[in-house]
């Protein structure tokens, strides 16, 4: 069964949640805790959504120098599969595993809504199965998620199609209306070059469940299972 | 304190108590901490039933839910800290609630916020609206409970006094709940979590039971600083150790902070404790004793443990990076011992701080009655214009702006959360169970009849849990009020409570708790009675959790229940007649009943698409919600006068959709229990016909719904 971890800071809040949703479709998930830099051969990892260390300073900046991200991006850098959601997009940009940067939404209040992502690249683990172009619906539930870049950096990220999803209308049309917190070209997820590591701001762990809502996190989260399968079988 | 309730003292302790002791009689003798005014009021509400496994006295009510379940609940007011300083008010009032959850051994699952200010065309009440909503979320999003509900009013009596409770519940197994006592002698007091400061030094002296008056501001030093990432480690650290079975007792410190913890603690062990204050981390250098004793510092527990288990709590806190220090024992001589650079600093009776506070019977004097109301037919206005005045008053439009501000499906539970439900509707693990929680209170309805406007408040939540599906089990309550030292006021609570009373035992919904919130009033004007109910209910099945939004088209919708000629203290004579006047809605308790037997039996057999409330607004509000959120049309027509059909509050009514298969077995439901089925229409179509009256688009009606409030907010 595919092992995947998910690390537990101190101020995770949706680390249960992404355990639930990895048991729910048929993954093993493995609880990972900060302090320890040791990732129990887990075959991909999950940094989830919270708040860890209460987000004091800036969000993620005390996170990246836990135990665990040492052993994170080792595991990144041997070409390990590692999603960061949300609290963990935040962590992964600190952390310089993907460029950019979170700031607070544009309307400067937290926002929790259901939204439209358009999957906009193949190559990163929770997409490899999914068709580019394919709308998902997922909610956001942030207070710091307009992503921003320098111009340079942006427009690497957009030469190189290493945004992963952006915010869009049902129908997958991009505009400003549906970008839910004034994100630079409405970026709701990006991958590094590699392939290897993507963060986004949406839950797709809390929609895999029929009985509590839409369920487009499903085809990325099973994608994420199918690619570590195809990894190990390789 | 009065002289003589201080006079009391001295006879209690045989002597004068030193400043210490009396600033600790002080603030546990406050109203809000001792209910002196309100407990013989309290003791004649109902409090039993099979169903309570802990009811009012301790940190939070619990109730049975079967399968070995228990859920903990409990609601509470932090008005006076939010009308000083709007963010950290509310944020500590989320904080307080959640940590009587876990004191009680379960782990909070849900957060609800009634919330009452003044119109937000006042900029001063914008600023308390956003700060208060800013705060609630700023503080619970960032611990991981879900914020799933609770309403929202505005009213000209809650300008000066803005009111907001808040509700939390929690799940536990019924055979781990952690008593909040100190037992056994030997016993070791751990202080866990925040250090101690100066803030919030006489929080429930100085504030909550006290009117604001003008310099409120001054008191600011009054109003705790919240920190919710220790609050979720704190989360997380009790309940690994009630978890690994490694606590005596558990108690939370809230209002008069170490005092009211080891004094409550001890006077229900029946033992007292030997506190070193010296022990206690302080944030500061140089506090005195009854600065340490009182402080309201937030983010602490006090858990009582063996010594053979010390080593492990405080490896568990260590873990979770968490301040744990043993601060004292527990003592067989009944009394709380406080010590500071090796003397004695206070010696004071547990029992006589904690359960032996003065008591009140106070005088009591029945309310002009009110205005008498206007006839609404003699009214020029046309009833698609009033329709979308009601439609676009603030207390009935879309609250989205608030509830997107909240994170309402963290955990995974969250069945149906906050928008366009009655009743938030949360599962229980596997089980397949969940639990409906419904938070309300109708202002008006209390400012023309307390009596009325408290059973209403009863009743209005056990149909919002039942039109879910759910059972409902029993309530909670946040009693707000103004100044009990004056007659009207005090015969407003007496008149609430019998009310309450009513309702409950009618409904067979107990009381397992709550809170009493005097002295909401400044300047003479007091804030209308808000008795505020939060209500739990069962579902046996989450499955068949019935939505509050008709979900298709071509159901068959009906109105059930009565409508009559009832418009006073209702949504349309506030917006329309601009006036909050007359009688409210009449309240027939067994008629409620019969409607919440169809509504649960109903569910149970799977014959209601959807079932909405119909109360604030009138039959025509609830049947365009239900259009809104469903994102469905609908055709009705209203049996007899229209002004009545759309807008009158008439009460224990609900709108139900009914697929077409299922009708005849639906009215014959309906029929023995006595509740009258009205088949008024059909859900479809691109609009919403009110046949005989007028039609809108589901698109026009949406955007009156959905701007009001932040047109309002933008000035």
């Amino acid at each position: 069964m595919t092992k995947v971890g998910v690390v537990t800071f101190p101020g995770s809040l949706d680390d249960g949640d992404a355990r639930e949703a990895i048991r729910f479709l048929g993954g093993e998930p493995v609880r990972l805790w900060h302090k320890d830099a040791d990732l129990q051969d887990v075959d991909a990892v999950i940094l989830p959504g919270g708040f860890s260390f209460g987000d004091y300073l800036r969000t993620g900046a005390i996170a990246r120098f836990s135990p665990v991200m040492q052993g994170i991006r080792r595991f990144a850098e041997a070409g390990g599969p590692v999603v960061g959601i949300c609290n963990g997009f935040q962590i992964l940009c600190e952390s310089h595993l993907l460029p950019g940067a979170l700031i607070r939404n544009r309307s400067l209040r937290f926002v929790c809504r259901w939204v439209d992502i358009r999957v906009e690249s193949p190559v990163s683990p929770l997409t490899a199965g999914v068709k580019t172009g394919t709308v998902l619906r997922v909610p956001v539930k942030h207070g710091e998620g307009q992503f921003v870049a320098s111009v340079e950096d942006l427009a690497r990220i957009e030469g190189a199609e290493l945004v992963a999803f952006r915010y869009c209308a049902p129908d997958g049309s991009v505009d400003e209306v549906a970008n839910p917190n004034g994100s630079a070209g409405s970026i709701a997820g990006i991958r590094n070059e590699r392939g290897n590591v993507v963060g986004l701001m949406p839950h797709p762990e809390h929609a895999v469940d029929p009985d509590l809502g839409p369920v487009g996190g499903e085809p990325l989260l099973v994608s994420l299972l199918e690619h570590c399968m195809a990894r190990a079988g390789s | 304190m009065t002289d003589e309730e201080y006079q009391a003292v001295v006879g209690t302790l045989g002597r004068e108590p030193n400043r210490t002791e009396l600033a600790m009689y002080s603030v546990m003798w406050s109203e809000h901490c001792s209910y002196k005014s309100s407990k013989v009021h309290l003791r004649t509400l109902p409090t039993e039933g099979p169903q309570v496994l802990v009811g009012p006295g301790d940190d939070a009510g619990v109730v049975d839910i079967g399968d070995g379940m228990a859920v903990v609940f409990k609601m509470e007011s932090h008005s006076h800290p939010s009308a000083i300083e709007p963010y950290q008010g509310a944020a500590t009032g989320v904080g307080g609630i959640v940590r009587d959850i876990i004191s009680m051994g379960a782990r909070p699952i849900a957060l609800l916020d009634p919330l009452r200010f003044g119109p937000l065309t006042d900029e001063r009440n914008r600023w308390l609206f956003g700060g208060v909503v800013a705060g609630i979320g700023g503080y619970g999003n960032c611990i991981g409970v879900p914020t799933v509900g609770g309403e929202i009013a505005f009213a000209e009596a809650h300008s000066a006094n803005p009111t907001v409770n808040v509700m939390c519940v929690g799940l536990a197994s019924a055979d781990g709940l952690v008593p909040s006592r100190a037992d056994g002698e030997g016993n070791l007091l751990v202080l866990m979590g925040a250090t101690t400061g100066r803030d919030g030094i006489g929080g429930v002296s100085v504030l909550a039971s006290a009117t604001l008056e003008e310099g409120g501001e001054d008191n600011r030093p009054s109003v705790q600083i919240g920190d919710p990432f220790t609050e979720k480690l704190l989360i997380e650290a009790c309940l690994e150790l009630i978890e690994k079975g490694l606590l005596v007792g558990l108690q939370d410190l809230g209002g008069a902070g170490l005092t009211c913890a080891s004094s409550e603690t001890a006077a229900r062990a029946g033992t007292g404790v030997d506190i070193d204050l010296d022990a206690v981390p302080l944030r500061e250098e140089g506090l005195e004793a009854f600065e340490i004793l009182t402080s309201e510092s937030q983010e602490r527990m006090l858990a009582i443990v063996s010594p053979e288990q010390l080593g492990d709590v405080l490896n568990v806190c260590r873990e979770w990076g968490l301040h744990a220090a043993v601060i004292g024992s527990v003592v067989g001589d009944g009394m709380v011992t406080a010590r500071k650079d090796g003397e004695v600093v206070a010696v004071v009776p547990a029992k006589s701080l904690a359960d032996e506070g003065p008591e009140y019977e106070r005088p009591l004097s029945p309310m002009p009655a009110p205005p008498a109301a206007t006839d609404p037919s003699t009214l020029t206005v046309s009833l698609r214009e009033a329709f979308f005045e009601v439609l676009g008053a603030p207390n009935i439009a879309s609250k989205r702006w608030v509830f997107e501000q909240y994170d309402s499906i963290v955990q995974g539970g969250t069945v149906a959360g906050s928008g366009g439900t009655d009743a938030a509707v949360i599962r229980i693990g596997g089980s397949g169970r969940a639990v409906a929680v419904s938070s309300d209170g109708n202002g008006r309805y209390g400012a023309l009849d307390p009596y009325l406007g408290a059973a209403h408040a009863v009743a209005e939540a056990a149909r919002n849990v039942a039109v879910t599906g759910a059972r409902p089990l029993a309530i909670t309550n946040c009693l707000n009020f103004g100044n009990p030292e004056r007659p009207e006021v005090m015969w407003q609570f007496a008149e609430s409570i019998r009310g309450l009373s009513d309702a409950c035992r009618a409904f067979d919904t107990p009381v397992t708790g709550g809170n009493v919130s005097f002295y909401n009033e400044s300047g003479g004007s007091a804030i209308w009675p808000t008795p505020v109910i939060g209500m739990v209910g069962l579902l046996e099945d989450h499955r068949r959790a019935v939505p509050a939004s008709f979900p298709q088209e071509g159901l068959a919708v009906y109105l059930l229940g009565e409508t009559q000629p009832e418009f006073g203290g209702s949504e349309f004579a506030d917006v329309v007649l601009e006036e909050v006047a007359g009688t409210p809605p009449a309240l027939d308790l067994a008629k409620e009943s019969a409607l919440l037997a169809v509504l649960q039996e109903a569910a149970g057999a799977g014959l209601m698409a959807s079932a909405h409330d119909c109360s604030s607004g009138g039959a025509a509000v609830t049947i365009t919600e239900a259009c809104i959120a469903g994102d469905v049309g609908v055709t009705v027509e209203l049996p007899g006068d229209q002004l009545t059909a759309l807008f009158s509050e008439s009460a224990s009514r609900a709108v139900v959709s009914v697929a077409s298969g299922d009708t005849m077995a639906f009215e014959e439901l309906c029929q023995r229990h006595g509740v009258p089925a009205a088949h008024i229409g059909e859900t479809g179509g691109f609009g919403i016909a009110f046949v005989g009256a007028f039609g809108v688009t589901t698109a026009e009606a949406r955007t009156t719904y959905e701007t009001a409030i932040p047109n309002l907010l933008a000035g």
